[in-house]
């Protein structure tokens, strides 16, 4: 069996066994590199946000760009849910990721027939919507002026309860559940059913005309994503301990669409964490120099997506290896095209 | 001889445009059938009609006697109905191995099963090297679906196609883009699965055909011109009077 296989099949990689432990020390050290313990929170949850994004950019080659809808329904859910109902943090986690699954089960209802070009319209589509009612819906979300006064929860383990309320303490806690979900997607990949969902991505009318279900594989996805995207959603209400509809916004919908091609999502599973970590990085530290940081950070992602649709981790993997057949570079070129060509 | 499949007095109209004006096929069990005619004669409709590709506007597709006319392509594969297309159709960004993997019935089964990694059953894998040995692929499993040579291209089409398990086979232009030597090689595969499932054959390459197939359809202006062993459609007047009939 090859290392790629190997790897597949095993529950935790060594590489990620690596960077686990690496973040577990992040603590210790990011201080002394000039930079804040909030910062390596806000890397985190980026991650698992554009993580669960790439399930459909990258494994189902589904482009979804309005996915902020569904991180900030999760921001709002988690708010809502402490204020109105329980203040529990587990319960308001479950609430972060079932509002997010059922958002993403609606709006996937409409448009899992399609592909391509449309997919992407009506994900904006829908994504407006949403972000509409959340300024809209003034009574509920507090509009424009966010809601404001979400707790940092503490963690009841029954023996032991947790307070969340340093940053510290937070990073760990995020960093559990980064690296379950890491663990859980990766597992999520190479099943059968990632299997199936990267089929679809190659060749949609094959996988229908060897049995499988496509529709619905097309709108479990969705709905998986949007509810993991509302768990990251979830955790950066409480990270920031607010929740505002600029989340939900396009262009904050961009983001995470930046963050997963330069990160190399269309070719690896890690693209979108290493993307995520360059982005808040770049905010850092090109922000401290200049507040046109977007500027430079937007001509990068245009360079990425001219040159180099591979991304950091595709080009990572051809200093590694010059594997047979396709380079990387084609194959991030071939399936940026097939993203919004929306081939039979 | 009870029929396999049976598509009875089909009609497929887009619009105004009537592709199909009246279509009446049976396949037996086992059979190897050839369909041809011309360019534009609504061949590859047909086929789409018969695996669920397009809802037919009239008549009735039949498997075993049970009714799947307007079943959507999976639940028609699922009942073991399995096609290749005219247009190359693989996935091209996984291996030889993993293309025939992902058309396996119990992949299909499991399909929403995330617990476990496909790479870790050996069950998938070991299907997979038989039928690759099958179509002649044996050793080369490991090569990514685009790198492969066109040829070989064309036999792992065969293969995902077959490791649906189907009952029957439909295979759109299986020659198309290939040299004398393709085809040999190809013929001599199909001929291999000759009687163990029922085999039906588009193709415009008529000595391809005429060697190998049971019976013959003729489809021309979306209806069944002519039909009978290759023997008796090379008696056909029509047959002999079309340039589909100057065979040797």
């Amino acid at each position: 069996m090859d290392k790629d296989s190997r790897d597949s099949s095993r529950l935790v990689t060594p590489a990620m066994l690596g960077f686990i432990v690496l973040l577990c020390t992040l603590p210790l050290w990011i201080g002394k590199v000039g930079l804040y313990p909030y910062l390596g929170i806000e890397i985190l949850i980026w991650a698992l946000y554009a993580l669960s994004f790439n399930l459909l950019l990258g494994y189902s080659g589904l482009p979804s760009f309005g996915h902020g809808a569904y991180f900030g329904i999760g921001a709002y859910a988690f708010g809502l849910f402490q204020h109105n109902i329980v203040p529990s943090l587990w319960l308001c986690l479950m609430a972060a990721l079932g509002a997010g699954l059922v958002a993403g089960a609606m709006v996937a209802a409409f448009i899992s027939h399609r592909r391509g070009i449309y997919y992407a319209f009506m994900t904006i589509a829908f994504g407006q919507v949403f972000w509409v009612v959340a300024i809209k819906a003034h009574s509920i979300t507090g509009g424009e002026d966010g809601l404001l006064r979400i707790a940092r929860l503490p963690a009841d383990f029954g023996f032991a309860n947790i307070d969340l309320a340093d940053n510290t303490a937070l990073f760990y806690f995020v960093l559990a559940i980064f690296a379950l979900a890491l663990i859980g997607l990766w597992r999520l990949v190479n099943s059968p059913y990632g299997r199936i969902l990267q089929a679809i991505r190659q060749n949609e009318t094959r996988a229908a005309f060897i049995g499988h279900n496509v529709w619905l594989y097309k709108f479990t996805v969705f709905s998986l994503s949007a509810g993991l995207s509302a768990l990251a959603g979830g955790l950066f209400a409480m990270a920031q301990t607010s929740a505002f509809p600029d989340v939900m916004s396009l262009h904050y919908s961009g983001y995470v669409v930046m963050m997963t091609l330069i990160g190399g999502g269309l070719v690896s599973f890690w693209g979108p964490v290493i993307g995520a970590a360059l982005f808040l990085l770049a905010r850092d530290i090109i922000g401290a120099v200049t507040t046109g940081w977007m500027l430079w950070f937007g001509l990068l992602f245009m360079a990425v997506v001219l040159f180099k649709p591979e991304g950091v981790a595709g080009w990572w993997q051809g200093l590694r290896q010059r594997t047979a057949g396709m380079s990387g570079n084609a194959t991030g070129f071939a399936r940026l095209r097939a993203l919004l060509g929306g081939r039979a | 001889m009870s029929a396999l499949f049976e598509a009875d007095r089909l009609q497929m109209r887009f619009g105004n445009r009537i592709v199909l004006e009246d279509i009446t096929l049976r396949f037996g069990p086992g059979e190897l059938c050839g369909i041809m005619g011309p360019n534009g004669a609504g061949k590859t409709t047909c086929f789409n009609v018969l695996t669920g590709r397009y809802r037919p506007s009239r008549g009735q597709v039949r498997l075993d006697g049970e009714d799947i006319t307007g079943l959507r392509p999976h639940e028609i594969a699922r009942k073991g109905v399995s096609r290749s297309f005219q247009i190359m159709n693989l996935f091209n960004d996984f291996t030889a191995r993993d293309n025939i993997v992902t058309a396996l019935p119990g992949l299909r089964r499991r399909g929403f099963d995330v617990s476990h990694a496909v790479a870790a059953n050996s069950a998938f894998a070991d299907q997979a090297e038989v039928l690759l040995e099958r179509v002649g692929l044996a050793g080369k499993g490991g090569v990514l679906a685009r790198s492969l040579s066109y040829g070989d291209r064309r036999a792992l089409e065969i293969g995902v196609a077959l490791a649906a398990a189907p009952r029957i086979l439909f295979l759109d232009e299986p020659t198309s883009g290939l040299g004398s030597d393709g085809t040999a090689r190809l013929a001599a595969l199909i001929g291999s699965l000759k009687g163990q499932l029922t085999i039906v054959i588009i193709e415009h390459d008529m000595r391809f055909l005429f060697s190998l197939a049971d019976r013959i359809s003729v489809i021309h202006w979306g209806q069944v011109l002519a039909q009978g062993t290759p023997q008796m459609l090379r008696d056909n007047e029509w047959v002999r009077n079309s340039n589909l009939g100057k065979l040797q």
